[in-house]
């Protein structure tokens, strides 16, 4: 089925390969660790990390050479990398299957990144909940250590990375990378007001470097093949490289899809995926996790690349892409993701705070068929006075799925009312008053 | 038993990894939960005591992270995702099942102190839904037959064969 070359699942896919440092030595791995360390300056690593034109693939899709070139060149005290392995964003299940099938893959470029931003300890902060990926990732570690590809003195260079796994505790907020820092520190997990960014002030107030799971994996094919083959895969020049996109919801055949960025999600569900599980058009889907806004069958050959989907009103993100069928109700669904935004929001900004509690609210009333007309003025007006205006962007991510259902499906709303009319089952108390 | 002296090792590996103190608040939790099933007061106290915080500092750090319990929770704590991913492929279900089985709605335990069911927010699980997870472990594509072979497997060992292995999905076509 794949009709182009694997790069970050391609060991995995090999039958029987099972991820310990013999299989990922003998399919050529830490073969871009030898070729860099002690020969390549660091700043050239940075400068062809740059140039492979590598963005974050964790949500926000932030150029990783240029993060890495924030940090102070000056700055003589310890700097920290960070690998973010928190993956908690609805729809999104790749970096579990990348640290759980091939973790050296991980471990080899957390020492590239840290080689290239000056760092010698490296904190993998994985969720709390996937404890075998944190096995793993402590197994292969110690398998690293030994091989002395971890520890100080790599390979006779002088190099010292050291990488500790840190498990979290059930915070979706914690993959947020000042939430991360604070949690990492010990502490609520709590974004920070930012400037100043994590490049300056990070853990413990030093200059810190968090990348996810995804990004550090591309490191070391992109010092084994270089900069320009990665710049030409994908949609050059913005989205290059693959994309681990995770398809789930009423397919036939959900799961992990390695396709170079710039597929169309009518190939993903129907060349890759397998089509509709019984066969029904689609009616809606999400296209890189629950932070992102849905979008329609009329946006079914938009590309999956950075720039793309943005521009069709929604955003690439994590990479989970949820498809649901005809027959879905939109403002259903919109509801299950945010009693999920509900129940994860930190509690520090008081729009978010307050405004996640009132929207559902809200949108329980209406599903409950006892909402009223004016309730879509509500939400509308609420959705517009949280984005934008907390300390993180999860606030713009809570409002999306009712920003975006409102925005397609706003008759589904409307017809959920006249039923409550109809019926006369207005609840009489505003919104906003505790249920 | 104390947990510097039941774990005094486990302790002094994970306070060597962090050049502050405070860093290794959420591990010795996780120590102190693996002990007692639950995170005591005395635990709080305790660790504390270890990092150089104050109990307050502590309760106020744990109180934010769900996978905490502060009070006991049943020997299989099962955790089914609610999440809108796991929704459109039949979590309620699962949850009726549950509720059918073992008589037990979200938030409580079997009469027995076995089972405690919890509905908990996306488990990153979301191409092999429905799915829940016990204890450490995880089981996906749940039918109601697996259900019932899992929740018997548990009742009577303590463990079952069904749960996820290393995650691979969908898994290579064998040509």
């Amino acid at each position: 089925m794949p009709r182009h070359e694997l790069i970050l699942l391609k060991n995995m896919m090999q039958p029987g390969y099972g991820g310990s440092l013999t299989e990922y030595e003998r399919a050529g791995g830490y073969q871009a660790l030898r070729a860099t360390l002690g020969k390549i300056p660091p700043a050239d690593v940075t400068a062809a990390v740059r140039k492979s034109g590598l963005r974050g693939r964790g949500g926000a899709g932030f150029p990783t050479g240029v993060k890495w070139g924030f940090l102070p060149k000056d700055y003589q005290g310890p700097r920290y990398l960070c690998c973010n392995a928190d993956e908690s964003e609805p729809g999104t299940f790749k970096d579990r299957q990348l640290m759980e099938r091939d973790p050296h893959q991980i471990l080899e470029g957390i020492v590239l990144a840290s080689y290239a931003i000056g760092a010698e300890t490296a904190y993998i902060y994985i969720r709390g909940e996937l404890v075998l990926a944190a096995k793993i990732l402590e197994r292969a570690i110690g398998e690293a250590r030994t091989a002395g590809y971890i520890g100080k003195n790599i390979l006779g260079t002088g190099v010292n990375v050291d990488v500790w796994v840190h498990r979290g505790a059930g915070a979706y907020i914690c993959g947020e990378e000042t939430a991360l820092l604070e949690s990492l520190e010990g502490k609520r997990g709590l974004p920070r007001v930012k400037p100043p960014f994590p490049a300056t002030h990070g853990l413990y107030g030093k200059p810190t470097v968090v990348n996810n799971v995804e990004t550090l994996a591309n490191l070391p094919h992109i010092m084994n093949r270089g900069a320009e083959w990665f710049a030409s895969i994908g949609s050059p020049p913005k989205s290059t490289g693959t994309r681990v996109f995770c398809v789930s919801g009423h397919v036939k055949r959900p799961g992990n899809y390695e396709v170079p960025m710039g597929v169309t999600v009518r190939e993903l569900v129907y060349d890759y995926a397998g089509g509709m599980r019984s066969d029904k058009p689609i009616k809606a889907f999400i296209p890189g996790g629950a932070s992102a806004p849905f979008l329609t069958p009329a946006h079914l050959d938009v590309k999956l690349d950075f720039e793309s989907v943005a521009a069709a009103g929604s955003m690439l993100g994590s990479g989970g892409v949820t498809v649901m069928e005809e027959g879905t109700s939109m403002v259903w669904a919109a509801l299950r993701l945010m009693e999920f935004f509900y129940h994860e929001s930190c509690g520090k900004c008081s729009p978010c705070r307050e405004g996640s509690s009132w929207l559902v609210q809200i949108m329980r009333r209406i599903v409950a068929k006892r909402g009223r007309m004016e309730d879509l003025e509500t939400l509308s007006d609420l959705c517009k006075n949280i984005a934008g205006r907390t300390v993180c962007a999860f606030g713009d991510a809570e409002v999306a799925p009712i920003q975006g259902t409102l925005k397609y499906w706003r008759d589904e709303y409307v017809a959920l009312i006249r039923e409550a009319e109809a019926a006369n089952l207005i609840m009489p108390e505003p919104a906003g008053a505790k249920q | 038993m104390s947990l510097s002296e039941k774990y005094k090792d486990d302790i002094a590996d994970i306070l060597s990894r962090y050049p502050v103190k405070r860093s290794a608040l959420i591990p010795l939790l996780y120590l102190a939960q693996q002990q007692d099933g639950y995170v005591t007061e005395r635990a709080m106290i305790e660790i504390a005591g270890i990092l150089d915080l104050t109990p307050p500092q502590v309760y106020e750090t744990i109180t934010f992270y769900t996978m905490f319990n502060l009070k006991p929770v049943g020997k299989f704590h099962i955790q089914v995702c609610k999440s809108l991913m796991c929704a459109l492929v039949g979590s309620d279900t699962v949850v009726g099942w549950i509720k059918t089985k073992l008589g037990i709605g979200p938030g409580e335990t079997t009469a027995d102190g076995l089972f405690t069911l919890s509905l908990v927010e996306c488990l990153a699980s979301c191409g092999t839904g429905p799915m829940m997870q016990i204890n450490e472990d995880y089981y996906e594509r749940l039918t109601e037959e697996k259900l019932d072979r899992i929740l018997a497997d548990l009742k009577s060992t303590g463990s079952s064969q069904l749960k996820s292995g290393p995650f691979m999905w969908p898994e290579p076509i064998r040509t």
